[in-house]
């Protein structure tokens, strides 16, 4: 009772703080001890070990009572009815008003931890990589800001915040990183984003998350987090590969002799 | 026995039993589904199979058979058919050749249902159907909309049947105050039935359209907009969890209160808190399906509270439950047993759906197993749990005969650890990132362990359940004579002879007005 009070003194002032946090669409004005959580996956952990608590309190005093009364109440010789008192007016009222008030109180503060959290996830740093990806059965096709394309590995440096701006060429897809704790679909005709936080190099497997054909099973890629100094080094050979493959190609098809050879070398 | 006046029938209670014959055939059925999956899962790459496709099928045979041919038809139609009338003194339905209507339109569904292993290309889609994939797979898209169409008409025609019964037939003395629990749950089901199923109709309907008549409802290159149909869906589907949990938790309460001889715990907490308290809120979180679907952020926050606060009638009707076991005297008969299990596998169920009403965790383990194992333990195990509790709990009056307590109890404990295994199981490797609706998990080799346990599990369910309809099956044919109140009870059911002649009551009921179906004389 006296947790729940404090539950409900705590909770309130949160979710005054987060109304206009969310309307104004910045992090910045939460609660201090939130306020440091700034990658989404870290605050995942936070909050998930908090409510999968929270659930074992409230379960374990649910399932005691319960197991006390069976036990208690079993019909033996002297007790063949039941005979639980009637309530009064009074106390029927009571037993609404007093778990409504407790529940209630819960919901509040486990809804404004999770708005908090949810901000987080929708409030994509400045300083961040913005990568388009296109999903099809079943691959995921990432497109970089210079134009670098790669399938099913996104590669990314360490401490670069990375944001996925996700469309869909053919059925629902969801890209699922576990070990990001994020996921979102994407569709086609919509633009959806998702964005995490990759701190060390290694690599994560990404996954479908959403049905979207016979092979959905089978959709996988990998995140690929490199140091800053070899992703730096990965992407100027990439964008020099890019640059090679989109060269005016005019001399080289305008080169008489090879076209002929080709030629030739089909009739033959 | 004459089968065509059973199938002719117009009596509530053959129309009732014809409704559990055919949803129980549903649930072996869907449950054999179940095991070809858990068998094809226990190793990594192909097992059973090595098409993809079977997968799926099964998959989507499994969940839609259960919801659509097992657990709505067993709780509103065979529960509310037989009982309802009953329990409020009356002699049939209001309807009874509507009521005839609908246990004929349920089978038609259920055989289009089962007609997936016999076509040439079944429908894959899930239950939930979502395009763009329903509209341009190869499968059979047509008889999924079919299937839910006829299942939905049934259950609305129902409805009606029940809301002008318990409204105009209730037997002189038989107040609002005094009707039974399991009434007014059944009563708020077929409401939200009444609202929401046109929904899911419209939606299925434009998708068929969409695949075979060429409009462009949810095809966004052609001006429509694929969000759309989740939200159609949902709006009917997560309505459609109470349309089952209303009817089992009141089955619930009707086997705990005649088991424990106890007057229930605050009976308009109950009403007006639990049942009034979903019936209002049941349409309004349905945006918590599509918390990752790319669904506007501002939909998603204000159905986060919406959500969270389906707690508080869910809770008051767990108090009461617990609060009607509060100086009674329970007796461990075989429905009780179930009774008490589906009390301990809603808690886990209820309390691993916490997280998932916030949409910052969802973001997490959404479309993981750790959802499958929450919502098998909230809705699908706890429902059928609850679904064998009444059956055994009216079996003495359906049939005149009693069941095999040791038969019972012990088909009880089977299931209650087989399913414990499967389910805790799911959730465990589902937050550690198994995704759902995977023919195979072969990038997520650590998980297959797990896997063979789930399987084992299975098959242990299996059993438990086999044991439980067998024990039926035979007390029916060679059961002893129960006597027409067994379990010592004041509900208006039991005060007939067993089983009911047609009409119901040889000379119509007198209630009197001290009488109240839990006032247990002491």
């Amino acid at each position: 009772m006296r947790k729940s009070l404090k539950r409900l003194i705590m909770g309130l002032p949160t979710l005054a703080t987060a109304v206009p946090t969310w309307a104004s669409d910045t992090v910045a004005a939460v609660t201090p001890s939130i306020a440091k959580i700034k990658d989404p996956a870290v605050g995942w952990d936070h909050l998930w070990h908090e409510v999968i608590v929270d659930i074992w309190i409230i379960g374990i005093a649910f399932a005691l009572v319960t197991a006390y009364f069976v036990w208690a109440y079993r019909r033996r010789p002297g007790n063949e009815v039941g005979a639980s008192p009637k309530l009064s007016p009074a106390s029927a009222v009571g037993w609404v008003v007093l778990p409504v008030f407790i529940f209630l109180s819960i919901d509040l503060y486990t809804a404004a931890n999770g708005w908090v959290l949810w901000n987080t996830y929708r409030d994509v740093p400045a300083n961040r990589l913005e990568v388009k990806l296109e999903s099809g059965m079943y691959s995921w096709d990432y497109t970089y800001p210079n134009g670098v394309r790669t399938q099913n590995e996104l590669i990314v440096p360490a401490g670069t915040p990375v944001m996925l701006r996700m469309t869909s060429r053919d059925t629902l897809h969801s890209h699922y990183i576990p070990d990001f704790r994020v996921k979102e679909d994407s569709m086609p005709g919509r633009v959806t984003y998702l964005w995490f936080n990759p701190t060390k190099p290694g690599e994560h497997i990404v996954t479908c998350a959403e049905y979207c054909g016979v092979m959905h099973g089978y959709m996988a890629g990998r995140v690929i987090v490199k140091a800053p100094e070899e992703y730096a080094a990965w992407m100027k050979q990439e964008e020099t590969l890019l640059a090679a493959a989109s060269a005016p190609e005019a001399p080289v098809v305008s080169a008489a002799k090879p076209a002929k050879t080709t030629v030739k070398s089909k009739k033959s | 026995m004459n089968l065509k006046e059973w199938i002719f029938t117009t009596d509530h209670k053959r129309v009732g039993v014809l409704y559990l014959i055919g949803s129980i055939a549903a649930f072996a059925v869907a449950g054999i589904m179940a095991l070809l999956m858990r068998a094809e899962l226990s190793t990594i790459g192909p097992t059973i199979t090595s098409n993809p496709t079977n997968y799926n099928v099964w998959l989507y045979t499994h969940g839609a058979v259960m919801i659509l041919g097992f657990q709505i038809p067993a709780l509103t139609g065979f529960f509310a058919n037989y009982c309802i009338p009953l329990m409020i003194g009356a002699k049939d339905v209001a309807f009874p050749r509507v009521n005839a209507l609908s246990v004929w339109l349920f089978y038609v569904g259920v055989i289009l249902a089962l007609m997936t292993f016999f076509i040439p290309d079944p429908p894959d889609v899930m239950w939930t159907g979502y395009p763009p994939y329903s509209t341009i797979t190869t499968g059979n898209t047509a008889m999924y909309s079919f299937t839910v169409l006829i299942l939905g008409f049934a259950s609305i025609i129902g409805g009606v049947n029940f809301l002008t019964t318990v409204a105009y037939m209730r037997a002189p003395g038989v107040t609002l105050s005094k009707l039974n629990i399991f009434v007014w749950c059944t009563l708020g089901a077929f409401v939200l039935q009444l609202i929401f199923v046109p929904v899911l109709g419209t939606a299925v309907t434009l998708i068929s359209m969409d695949k075979y008549l060429g409009t462009n409802f949810f095809d966004p290159t052609r001006g429509g907009d694929v969000l759309t149909y989740q939200n159609l869906f949902w709006f009917y589907s997560h309505p459609a969890v109470y349309v089952i949990f209303l009817p089992f938790i009141g089955v619930v309460f009707e086997v705990i209160a005649a088991h424990a001889k106890n007057m229930v715990f605050n009976y308009k907490m109950i009403i007006y808190g639990g049942v009034g308290g979903i019936v209002l809120l049941s349409g309004e979180v349905w945006v918590h399906h599509l918390y990752v679907s790319g669904m506007a952020d501002w939909l998603r926050i204000g159905q986060m509270v919406t959500t969270l606060m389906i707690s508080i009638p869910v809770g008051l009707m767990m108090i009461g439950l617990i609060g009607t076991l509060y100086k009674s005297s329970i007796s461990f008969t075989t429905p009780m047993m179930y009774a008490l299990g589906v009390v301990f596998l809603f808690l886990i169920g209820g309390l691993t759906g916490i997280p998932l009403a916030l949409p910052s965790l969802t973001i997490g383990v959404s479309d993981t197993y750790y959802v499958v194992g929450h919502f098998h333990y909230v809705m699908a195990v706890a429902g059928t749990f609850a679904i064998f509790a009444g059956v055994y709990h009216w079996f003495p009056k359906v049939t005149g005969k009693m069941y095999n307590e040791f038969w019972g109890k012990l088909g009880f404990w089977i299931t209650f650890v087989g399913s414990n295994i499967v389910f805790w199981t799911m959730m465990d490797i589902g937050v550690k990132g198994m995704p759902r609706r995977y023919y195979d998990y072969a990038h997520f080799p650590q998980f297959e362990h797990a896997h063979q346990v789930m399987t084992v599990g299975a098959l242990i369910l299996a059993v438990g359940f086999t044991i439980a309809i067998l024990n039926w099956i035979i007390g029916a044919i060679k059961g002893p004579a129960a006597g027409d109140n067994p379990w010592g009870s004041p509900s208006l059911e039991w005060s007939t002879v067993s089983p009911p002649p047609h009409g119901n009551w040889p000379t119509p009921p007198s209630v009197s007005a001290e009488w109240h179906p839990y006032g247990f004389l002491k």
